[in-house]
Order: structure tokens, then sequence, then C-alpha cells
């Protein structure tokens, strides 16, 4: 049990990462990696929400539409969970942590809008996972994320004072360094367990 | 004539995906071939126009502060429509899209149309708006769907285009090519736009 839930930690990191492999969460990704230090209070906060959200929405469907027959509503029931959810961080963050809820500004509401973690709700309940287990991918889903966009973000700001070409400056070598990470990340999928 | 600018804006000059950068999980994940690209693309639209509509007609009693929220929920509505007559209609676009139909609720090109668009404007204006940028972005994910398609796999629409001695880059339709043939395009797309500058100061 506990060694299945292991590698379905470790699998999703590394050999199925949301980011470099699903393409889950590519917007915050490419636009909040400038700065590892920003990136890193960004992932924390989506791997909370996304841990949370794996588990409310696995209860929404199994006691709610289910029993319901409301299959059909799983989309709109799991985003309002979600905006919710947000909001709730956002007002905790404002209160507890003033200084990351300035850094962060703009891009907790954004959250919302992270189509990893909707990915990752859905993704529970097509997977066919029990509650132990979608809680589990549910945060190391966040992992991943966090993996991904802290590696890619040291990466930037090793660009930021690198020569590059004009016309590929901006976003053009953010997508081209992406790639080389995911051709590296491409690796692990040998990896058998 | 205002109509036509409504409608046009989004193919080229404020195309969503080439110069807007928006709604880069689908631009990525999807166009491993032209059909699923199509296939995209052409859902969205079918979102945007209708979330663009609805919103536009009653943008009057949102109050501001839950305006998202709401928003969020009109393109729900619409996307659950979408995914259930896919499913009834063309299964085997729903199979090989899957999860990404209904991630279409948080593509940030239809919400960020909704806040900047359909929120100010007539519902006449929104709808040509809508059609516009979702076809801009049909058109993006196409170009870059055929391009991968065709290196990667050496196909345009499953049927083959080179002779049997042509070795595919299979790379392209695995997800590092996803970024590196949309980085090398945006790069591309900036590179003709400083040419067109410079031309354009060169002549005055």
């Amino acid at each position: 049990m506990i060694t299945e839930l292991l590698l379905l930690c470790i699998t999703t990191i590394l050999a199925d990462n949301f980011v470099l492999c699903k393409f889950l969460g590519c917007c915050p990704f490419l636009g909040v990696s400038k700065q590892v230090q920003t990136a890193v209070g960004m992932s924390l906060a989506v791997t909370f929400v996304m841990t949370v959200a794996s588990a409310i929405t696995w209860l929404v469907q199994y006691f709610v539409l289910v029993p319901f027959a409301m299959e059909y509503m799983q989309t709109v029931s799991f985003i309002l969970v979600i905006a919710v959810l947000v909001q709730f961080v956002e007002m905790v963050l404002q209160k507890m942590s003033p200084g990351l809820y300035n850094a962060l500004g703009i891009y907790l509401p954004l959250i919302t809008t992270n189509c990893a973690v909707l990915g990752v709700a859905i993704l529970n309940i097509t997977e066919g996972f029990d509650f132990i287990q979608a809680v589990v991918y549910g945060f190391s889903a966040g992992l991943s994320f966090l993996v991904a966009i802290v590696l890619f973000a040291g990466v930037r700001e090793r660009l930021a004072a690198a020569d590059i070409p004009k016309a590929l400056q901006g976003f053009p070598i953010a997508l081209l360094a992406a790639g080389i990470l995911a051709m590296a990340f491409l690796g692990f999928q040998g990896l058998s367990f | 004539m205002s109509a036509w600018k409504e409608f046009s804006k989004g193919l080229l000059k404020e195309n969503p995906t080439f110069v807007q950068l928006l709604g880069m999980c689908p631009t990525l994940a999807v166009t491993t071939s032209v059909s699923n690209g199509l296939g995209m693309g052409l859902s969205a639209t079918a979102v945007l126009i209708g979330s663009n509509i609805v919103i536009s007609l009653i943008r009057k009693w949102i109050p501001n502060k839950i305006r998202i929220a709401s928003y969020i929920v009109v393109i729900a509505g619409f996307v659950s429509v979408i995914e259930m007559l896919l499913k009834a209609y063309a299964p085997a676009v729903s199979r090989s899209l899957g999860l990404f139909i209904p991630l279409i609720v948080v593509n940030c090109i239809i919400l960020a149309r909704a806040e900047a668009f359909a929120s100010r404007n007539t519902v006449c204006a929104s709808a040509l708006d809508g059609l516009g940028m979702g076809l801009g972005f049909t058109f993006a994910l196409t170009v870059i769907s055929a391009v991968r398609e065709l290196l990667g796999a050496g196909t345009i629409l499953g049927v083959p285009v080179f002779g049997a001695s042509f070795m595919p880059a299979t790379m392209l339709i695995l997800p590092p090519g996803a970024f590196i043939v949309l980085g090398l395009m945006i790069g591309l797309i900036q590179w003709m736009m400083q040419k067109r500058k410079e031309r354009m100061h060169h002549d005055n």
C-alpha cells in the first residue's frame, strides 16, 4: 500500500511530470518563472490548493454527483470548488503572510485558471483513484509542478544575463529552454519501477 | 467597417497564441496532429462565441466583485455542452483530446476575452470578437500541428506525405518538440516584425 503510493508519487514527479510531460499548468510555468523566489511561493500555494482540491472534488464526485446521477455537472462543480478554495487561500495568505501575498500579487487569483488544478481533479476521477490515492496524487502533482518551475526559474535567471539573438529574446528562448528541460525529463520515462 | 475590424483583429494582428501568448497549455499539448489541433481550435471557438455573447448580454447585472466567478460559470456551462456534443457526434475527437476538452474552461484566452472585451462591448461586437479570436487560435494550432505532424510523423491529417524512406523526427511529436517548435515559431514572428519595423524606419 505504502510502496504503491510512493511509486505513484515518484512517477508523477519525474516520469510523468505534470508540466513537462502532460502540459498542465504551462501558463504560470512560463509566466511566474523569472525568479526562483516567486516561483517557490507560487508553487507552494499551488501544491496546497491541488491537495485540498483533490480531496474535496473526490468527495463531491462520489457523495454528491454520483448518487444524484449528475456526472455531467462535473466540470461546472469542480471549477466552482476550486474558485472558492483559491479565494480562501488568498484571504489566509493576506492575513498570515502579507510579504508573500504582495510577491505573488496578481498570480494568486490565477491559480483558479491554472489547468493543473482542474486537471488533477478530473484525472483523479478518470483514473478511478480511491480517496487516499487521490489526495496523494494531488499532492505529488503539486510537487511535480514545484520541481519543474523551480528548475526552470533557475535556468531563466541565467538566461537573463546571457547574450541571446534579438529575435529570440524573452518568450521564445524561454520556450526553447523549457524544451531542453522536457527532453531531460523524457529520460526519466525510461525508468521502470 | 468596424465590424470587420472586430472580427479580423484576432486572426493576425492580435492573434491570441502568436502575439498575445495566451492559452499555452492546449497549444502545447494537443498539437501532435492536425486533426487534434483543428478539433481543439474549433471547440474553443464555439465556447468563445457562446460565452462572449452571454457575458455581453448579462454584463450590466454582474456585480463587479464576483465577475470572474460568474464568467467561469458561464464558460463552464458552454464547455459542458460542447463536451457532451463531441461525445455524441465526434467520439474519436473526444477520445483523442480527452482531458483537454473540460480544460477549455480554464483556457486563458476565453477568460481574457470575457474580461477585456465582452464585459464592455455590445452583443454583436462580442460575437464577432469571439469568432475572430477563436479562428485565430484555430489557425495557430493548425500551423503548429502541421509542422509537428509533418516532420514528426511524416503525415498530414494521417496521410503519408513523404516516401517510405523518410525517417520522421519523432522528438517533434513528443513533449520537448512542442516547446521547441512553438519557441522557434514565435522567434520567427518576432524576427519578421523587427525586420518590418526596421524597413519602415529606413523608408522614413
